[in-house]
C-alpha cells in the first residue's frame, strides 16, 4: 500500500475527484498561485486551471457564500478555510444558508459543498489561531461534520465528502499535515457514520477523534505496558452523523470509558457522547463516564502555557484511574 | 408572466397583461395582511405594496434558464415567476400544499424549476449566493443571467461589499452575469438612507469594485421595462455584473405587525402615493386610449377573483403532514 503524508492524501483525494467530476472546483485564499497555505492545494492550479481552482480575496463570508451558490445549481465547491478559526466570518453562510436551504426550500435546493481546513490548535498560533469547532459545527441539523485523523481516511473521508448531496464540514488535523501513513490507492472511499476501532482491548473504552486519537494510543501502549490495562482506543471520524453503535459495543465490552477532546468541555462532543453512553448503557457502567477536555481559557502563546491548556497523558491517566477506582 | 413580446410600451393592449399582474400583486398582498390579522398567517410578513413596478418590470425581461434570489420581501417574485397563487397564498398560511410544502413561510418562497432560487431572511446573506450562481451558470456554458434582488438596508452589510467585489472581479474574465437589482424604497426598516451612511448615492457603492450603473424610476412601470430589457440583454451578452438602482417607495409599514411609523411622516407616505405605480400605469393606460375605466374595473375584478380563490385554496388546504417535520435536513431525507 502507498505511504503518504496526510496532506497528500487529501490533496490525492481531491485531484482523483476532480479528475474524475468536472463540476467539482476548488476556492481559497492562496489556494493556487501561492500553493495553499499548508500546501494542501499544490499543484491542483497548474493541472486543473484557474476557472476550477479559484483563489479569492480575503472575505470569507463571500467566497463561501458563493460557493454555496454554485453548490445550488450542482456544481461540486472545495471550500479552503485557511484556517477554521476564519470561518466565524463565514458562519452566517455556513449555517443560514448551506445547512438550512434545503429544509425551507421544501427540498427544491442542494448544497453539495465541502469546507475544509486545519482545526485545532498545538503550535503555538495564541487565541484568535486556535479553536476546535467540532461542537460548535456538530451542533447544526443540516451539516455533516467529520475529522479524520489517519492518511487513509483523510483520503477516503474528502472521497465521501465530495460526493456527498449535502454541505460538509471538514475538520483536519491541522497539526498532522506531514505525518505519514498507509493510503490504499482509488476509490477507497470511507463512509461518514462510522467510528473506528484504533486499538482493541478489553478492561476501559477511550474515545476522541481528530489529533487526541493519536495520544490515546501512546496512552493505551503506555498502560498495557506499565498497568497491564488494555484499553480499547475507538476514534470517532465523525461527529454528525453520529455512530452510537459502535461506541456502546465497546463500553458494553468494558464497562467503563473516557472521552477526550481538544475543545472546551462545556456544550461540547465530549458531553454529548457521555450522555449518549448515559442513556443507553447506564447499566453497563461501572464507573461515571469520565471527560479530559481543553482549559477553559482562550489559547494562550507561550509553548509551556500551551501544553497545560490541551489534555495530557498525565490527565488521561488520571482519568483512567478514577475510572478504574485505582489510586493514583 | 406578462410576455415581453409587445415590447416595453404601455400604448397597446397586450400591456393589459402587466396591468392585471400589478394589480393582481397588489391585492395579493392586501389579502396577506387582512389574513395576517386574522391570525391566519403566522411569523412575519413583509409586503411589497409599492414596489410592484419594479419586480414587474425586471422578471419580464426574466428568460428559462436565468435566476433570481431575493430578500424576505419575496411575494411579488414567487407570484411572477410561479405564476401560482394558490400555491404562494398556501405557503403563507403554512399549509402543505405551499410553495415549499409550508417549510419555509413568507421569507422563504422557492419554486426552482422556474428559476426563483430564494427569499431569504438574512438582510444581504443571499447575495453572495447570487454571485456563484452567475459563475455556475457560465462555467456551465449557458447563456442565463442571475436576478439579484436587494434592498438599500443590505448594502450596508458585508455580505454585500464581498459579493460585489467577487461578481467584479470574476466578472473581468465574462464569468459573472449578476444583474444587481437595488431596491431603494428609502428605508432599511425604519433607517432612512440618510441615517444609514454618509455616502447616500447608493448605486455608486457599485463603483468600487469595477461594476457599471444607473437609476431607473423604480415607480414607473414602462421606465422599468425598458431598463430591465436593455440592460438584461447587456448582462448576458457581457457576462458581467451590472447594477440598477430602482428608486421606489414602501406604501405600507416594514411588516404587516408593524403600526406605528415613526421614521416617516403621513405627509410623506401621502405624497408617495400619488405616484402609485399602479394608478402611473392607469394614467398612461387611458391616456394611450387603450382601455376605458370600465375595462381596467374588469381586469380588477379578475385579478380579485384570482386572489379570492387563493385565499380560499389556502384556507381549505390541509397543514403539512406531520412527517414533513424530518424530512428535507438531508438528501437521505427527503420528502
Amino acid at each position: 500500500m502507498p505511504v503518504m503524508t496526510y496532506r497528500e492524501a487529501l490533496r490525492t483525494a481531491m485531484a482523483e475527484e476532480m479528475e474524475r467530476d468536472e463540476t467539482v472546483v476548488q476556492l481559497g485564499e492562496d489556494i493556487g498561485v501561492y500553493g495553499g497555505t499548508h500546501l494542501v492545494t499544490d499543484g491542483l492550479l497548474d493541472r486543473f486551471g484557474p476557472k476550477r481552482v479559484i483563489d479569492t480575496p480575503i472575505a470569507e463570508g463571500g467566497f463561501t457564500g458563493a460557493a454555496i451558490g454554485m453548490a445550488m445549481m450542482g456544481l461540486k465547491p472545495v471550500v479552503e478555510m485557511m484556517t477554521w478559526n476564519f470561518s466565524f466570518l463565514a458562519a452566517d453562510q455556513i449555517i443560514q444558508n448551506a445547512a438550512k436551504l434545503r429544509y425551507f426550500s421544501g427540498g427544491q435546493v442542494s448544497v453539495p459543498l465541502v469546507i475544509r481546513g486545519p482545526n485545532g490548535g498545538g503550535v503555538q498560533l495564541s487565541a484568535q489561531h486556535t479553536h476546535s469547532l467540532e461542537g460548535f459545527y456538530g451542533h447544526f441539523p443540516g451539516l455533516k461534520v467529520v475529522s479524520p485523523v489517519t492518511p487513509a481516511d483523510a483520503k477516503g473521508m474528502m472521497l465521501s465528502a465530495i460526493r456527498d448531496p449535502d454541505p460538509v464540514i471538514f475538520l483536519e488535523a491541522g497539526a498532522l499535515y506531514g505525518t505519514k501513513g498507509e493510503v490504499p490507492a482509488g476509490d477507497a472511499k470511507v463512509p461518514f457514520g462510522t467510528a473506528r476501532v484504533a486499538r482493541e482491548g478489553s478492561d476501559i473504552t477511550l474515545i476522541a477523534y481528530g489529533r487526541q486519537v493519536n495520544l490515546l494510543l501512546r496512552v493505551a501502549e503506555k498502560l498495557a505496558k506499565e498497568e497491564q490495562v488494555q484499553a480499547e482506543v475507538i476514534d470517532l471520524r465523525s461527529i454528525r452523523p453520529f455512530d452510537e453503535a459502535t461506541i456502546l459495543a465497546s463500553v458494553r465490552k468494558t464497562n467503563r470509558a473516557v472521552v477526550v477532546q481538544e475543545q472546551w468541555r462545556w456544550y461540547s462532543v465530549a458531553s454529548e457522547v457521555a450522555a449518549i453512553i448515559q442513556e443507553q448503557a447506564f447499566d453497563d457502567l461501572d464507573a461515571p463516564v469520565e471527560r479530559v477536555s481543553g482549559e477553559e481559557v482562550p489559547a494562550p502563546y507561550a509553548r509551556n502555557l500551551e501544553v497545560a491548556a490541551f489534555p495530557s497523558e498525565q490527565q488521561i491517566v488520571d482519568a483512567v484511574h478514577r475510572a478504574l477506582y485505582r489510586g493514583a | 408572466m406578462a410576455s415581453s413580446v409587445s415590447g416595453t410600451r404601455l400604448d397597446n393592449a397586450t400591456a393589459l397583461g402587466w396591468y392585471r399582474q400589478i394589480v393582481m400583486i397588489r391585492l395579493f398582498e392586501e389579502a396577506a395582511q387582512r389574513a395576517f390579522r386574522q391570525g391566519k398567517i403566522g411569523g412575519y410578513l413583509h409586503v411589497y405594496s409599492g414596489q410592484e413596478a419594479v419586480a414587474t418590470g425586471f422578471l419580464d425581461a426574466f428568460r428559462d434558464g436565468d435566476k433570481m434570489l431575493t430578500a424576505y420581501r419575496d411575494h411579488a417574485h414567487a407570484l411572477i415567476l410561479s405564476d401560482d397563487p394558490n400555491a404562494v397564498m398556501a405557503e403563507l398560511f403554512g399549509r402543505g400544499t405551499g410553495l415549499v410544502k409550508g417549510k419555509g413561510g413568507s421569507m422563504h418562497l422557492f419554486d426552482a424549476a422556474h428559476g426563483m432560487l430564494g427569499g431569504y431572511g438574512i438582510v444581504g446573506g443571499h447575495i453572495p449566493l447570487g454571485v456563484g450562481i452567475a459563475y455556475a451558470l457560465r462555467y456551465q456554458q449557458t447563456d442565463g443571467i442571475v436576478h439579484v434582488y436587494l434592498g438599500d438596508g443590505a448594502i450596508h452589510n458585508a455580505a454585500f461589499h464581498e459579493a460585489a467585489n467577487l461578481a467584479g472581479l470574476w466578472g473581468r474574465e465574462g464569468l459573472n452575469p449578476t444583474l444587481f437589482i437595488l431596491e431603494n424604497n428609502q428605508y432599511g426598516m425604519g433607517t432612512s438612507v440618510e441615517r444609514a451612511t454618509a455616502m447616500t448615492d447608493l448605486g455608486a457603492k457599485f463603483d468600487s469594485y469595477g461594476i457599471e450603473h444607473e437609476k431607473v424610476d423604480g415607480m414607473d412601470l414602462e421606465a422599468v421595462l425598458e431598463c430591465a430589457h436593455r440592460v438584461t440583454q447587456r448582462v448576458r451578452e457581457t457576462g458581467k455584473p451590472y447594477a440598477v438602482e430602482a428608486m421606489t417607495y414602501r406604501l405600507v409599514p416594514h411588516g404587516a405587525g408593524d403600526f406605528l411609523e415613526r421614521y416617516r411622516s403621513k405627509d410623506e407616505v401621502r405624497q408617495w402615493r400619488e405616484r402609485d405605480p399602479i394608478g402611473l400605469v392607469e394614467r398612461k393606460l387611458l391616456e394611450a386610449g387603450v382601455v376605458d375605466e370600465q375595462r381596467l374595473g374588469e381586469i380588477r375584478d379578475e385579478a380579485k377573483r384570482i386572489v379570492d380563490e387563493a385565499v380560499r385554496f389556502a384556507d381549505e388546504s390541509p397543514e403539512p403532514p406531520l412527517s414533513e417535520l424530518h424530512t428535507d435536513v438531508y438528501a437521505d431525507t427527503a420528502g
